[in-house]
């Protein structure tokens, strides 16, 4: 646990510091209250407004772990949105709904993932297919109509609460902790993080790493698919122009704040939570601290820059030679 | 008479073009005017600059994810100037490439400095162009200057009584350039080096750095003037413009043959990419019937077959054996 707490450090402490900053523009930013039925506060408001950039940013890790990158979460997200309104109008009942929004993520998934491991095109331009096709694939499901709908179980996913904690946030805890719990209890994430150090070089050992790949994308795409269900609920349509549009990007930056590496390899889903959490606060702040919400990209462009530079593998080298030249002694 | 396999995407492409234009032609004759053919090139004219300058990026193995927000910011930035002060359009112009292309630059810059991928780069470019935009304007800014509306109504009329626009006579300049460019420089045969491989690049003594910056500066100056000519073709600057037109200049890029690894490409297929993915919106405007999202995805079937044919190409050549 303490390595996990230093690993997370840098997060934890970017996050506490955002919410204190926030707090000195808009005083009330940590106040909780109880309603009478659930908890309401902005803190409340920005655990549920990150569901879909944390359900993404879940999968993506595990994307990203195999040196891979996926695109077509935000169309994937529009697609599961669009399949369940319209199977919820349709009158399939809630549970085929779920399951037939849930299966078109996987679909999704398995799609990117065998592009990317069986055929071996860059992930990259793999996910570039879906993302820029599959909004038509939207739009052709909701016949180019926001599909609206008044289904007070489905309506539940995105509005309702359990014990007074909105559902969208019980909702991507439990994913989080469910696929930590997968990846850290068994072998899986091991091995995921032997395939994107060096796919060859663990296959050779004995690794599936087409399975491995193949099983990452489409989990991508079951949490791109979550999302999406978790939109349409929240406004009760599937908007397959607008539904997780730019919620990709989101979510790789998400994942990179989170402090995993582009370049795969080791991950960690916490971190990534944590990444998610910090936009969502950067989203939500700015906008309670009353500036102009036109600042939310240039404040986002510049934290990424500053990992960047952190994550460089060029200045970590200068780095290190910098301490040997300096602390000569010590480095022996 | 054998042909280079490298050339086979190139011919594939137009050949496709053509079988498609002989397939609009069949079923509604009008197409073949020299109207459709002037519309075709100026309502793609924006895009067809900016694929030029995507297509030297991915010959040299990266990606510029920021152009469509560099276009909407060039967009909004005439619009604010023109507003606010009593510049020149033309001083506004070169200011306005000068900044795009020192943006571009300083991207390469840390792309090279960082050794990070162009995508989070240009992703982190994307977003504070975007950004700026917004912060010089969250409105649709109209532009009324009398000699930018004298641009827009400059044309050549052509024999049929099509209209070949000045935007549209830019768009074929800048593939021209952009031929010369990639194909007959110095600078051309390093972008071309540094997508083959970077190693044998360096060893063969190519300056990456300084090649790196030269290519992101090059695809920030044809996204600037991607973006005049949006101003132009529009008459207005909007900063929520142009979302995703990276992702369709990626495409058109694509399927104009060029390799997305790097390397092997052409810069005029990008021409025939534009244009393929023109022809299909004017199809669709044509039938009437079919709705415009079949344009996403026979944009996006396109795409993976070029990627596949390239796949295969790959797998064929020697070429493919050396980077296997």
């Amino acid at each position: 646990m303490g390595r996990m707490a230093r690993r997370l450090a840098p997060q934890i402490l970017t996050l506490a510091a955002l919410v204190a900053l926030v707090s000195v523009f808009f005083p009330n930013f940590i106040n909780i209250s109880f309603d009478g039925s659930r908890f309401v506060g902005p803190i409340i408001d920005v655990l549920k407004r990150s569901a879909p950039i944390a359900l993404l940013a879940v999968g993506m890790t595990l994307v990203i772990a195999t040196r891979g990158i996926d695109l077509s979460v935000g169309t994937v997200m529009a697609i599961a949105g669009a399949v369940a309104a319209w199977a919820i109008t349709s009158g399939l009942g809630l549970p085929l709904t779920l399951a037939l929004a849930l299966a078109a993520g996987l679909a999704a998934g398995l799609w990117n993932g065998a592009l990317v491991a069986i055929i071996g095109i860059q992930p990259i331009v793999a996910t570039l297919i879906l993302m820029t096709s599959g909004r038509g694939i939207a739009q052709l499901i909701t016949e180019g109509r926001i599909l609206t709908f008044s289904d007070p179980g489905f309506a539940f996913i995105g509005s309702g609460a359990v014990f007074g904690i909105p559902f969208p946030t019980v909702l991507w805890m439990a994913t989080a902790v469910a696929f930590a719990v997968l990846m850290r209890r068994t072998a899986l994430g091991l091995l995921i993080e032997a395939t994107g150090v060096n796919r060859a070089a663990s296959a050779l050992a004995g690794v599936n790493a087409t399975v491995i790949l193949i099983a990452v994308y489409m989990a991508s795409g079951l949490c791109a698919a979550l999302a999406g269900i978790v939109t349409t609920a929240d406004i009760r349509g599937a908007d397959a122009n607008n539904a997780g549009l730019w919620l990709e990007l989101d979510a790789i930056l998400a994942v990179v704040i989170g402090g995993n590496s582009l370049l795969g390899g080791r991950f960690s889903i916490a971190g990534s939570i944590l990444g998610a959490l910090i936009i969502q606060t950067i989203n939500t702040g700015i906008v309670l601290s009353g500036f102009p919400s036109e600042y939310n990209l240039v404040i986002k462009a510049g934290l990424v820059i500053i990992i960047l530079v952190l994550q460089s593998p060029n200045l970590s080298a200068d780095w290190i030679y910098l301490r040997s030249v300096l602390l000569p002694r010590r480095a022996d | 008479m054998t042909i280079n396999p490298r050339l086979y995407p190139l011919l594939a492409t137009i050949g496709i073009f053509v079988v498609g234009y002989a397939i609009c032609y069949l079923q509604f004759p009008a197409m073949l005017s020299t109207r459709v053919i002037g519309n075709l090139l100026t309502d793609n004219a924006y895009l067809g600059i900016v694929a030029v300058g995507m297509t030297v990026v991915i010959l040299s193995g990266g990606i510029d994810l920021s152009v469509g927000a560099v276009i909407a910011f060039s967009g909004v930035f005439i619009a604010v100037l023109l507003r606010d002060t009593g510049l020149h359009p033309i001083v506004v112009f070169a200011l306005l490439l000068v900044l795009t292309s020192a943006f571009g630059a300083a991207m390469g810059w840390l792309i090279h400095a960082l050794a990070m991928p162009a995508f989070i780069v240009t992703l982190a470019g994307m977003f504070l162009a975007r950004g700026a935009a917004y912060m010089l304007t969250i409105e649709s800014v109209a532009i009324n200057h009398p000699f930018i509306v004298t641009l827009q109504n400059a044309y050549w009329l052509m024999p049929g009584r099509g209209r070949l626009t000045l935007i549209g006579i830019l768009m074929l300049l800048a593939v021209v350039a952009g031929v010369l460019i990639a194909h007959r420089t110095r600078f051309g045969a390093s972008v071309f080096a540094i997508g083959g491989g970077e190693q044998t690049a360096r060893l063969m003594g190519v300056d990456i750095g300084r090649t790196t910056i030269l290519i992101y500066a090059f695809s920030g100056l044809m996204a600037g003037l991607s973006g005049i000519v949006f101003a132009i073709y529009t008459g207005s600057g909007y900063p929520l413009a142009t979302v995703g037109v990276e992702l369709t200049a990626i495409a058109a890029v694509v399927i104009g043959g060029t390799l997305l690894t790097g390397g092997a490409g052409y810069v005029v297929g990008t021409l025939f990419g534009v244009l393929t993915m023109g022809l299909i919106q004017t199809y669709i405007v044509f039938d009437g019937t079919l709705s415009s999202w079949w344009t996403r995805i026979v944009i996006g079937l396109l795409l993976l077959a070029f990627i596949l044919l390239q796949r295969g190409l790959l797998k064929l050549t020697a070429f493919g054996d050396a980077r296997a």
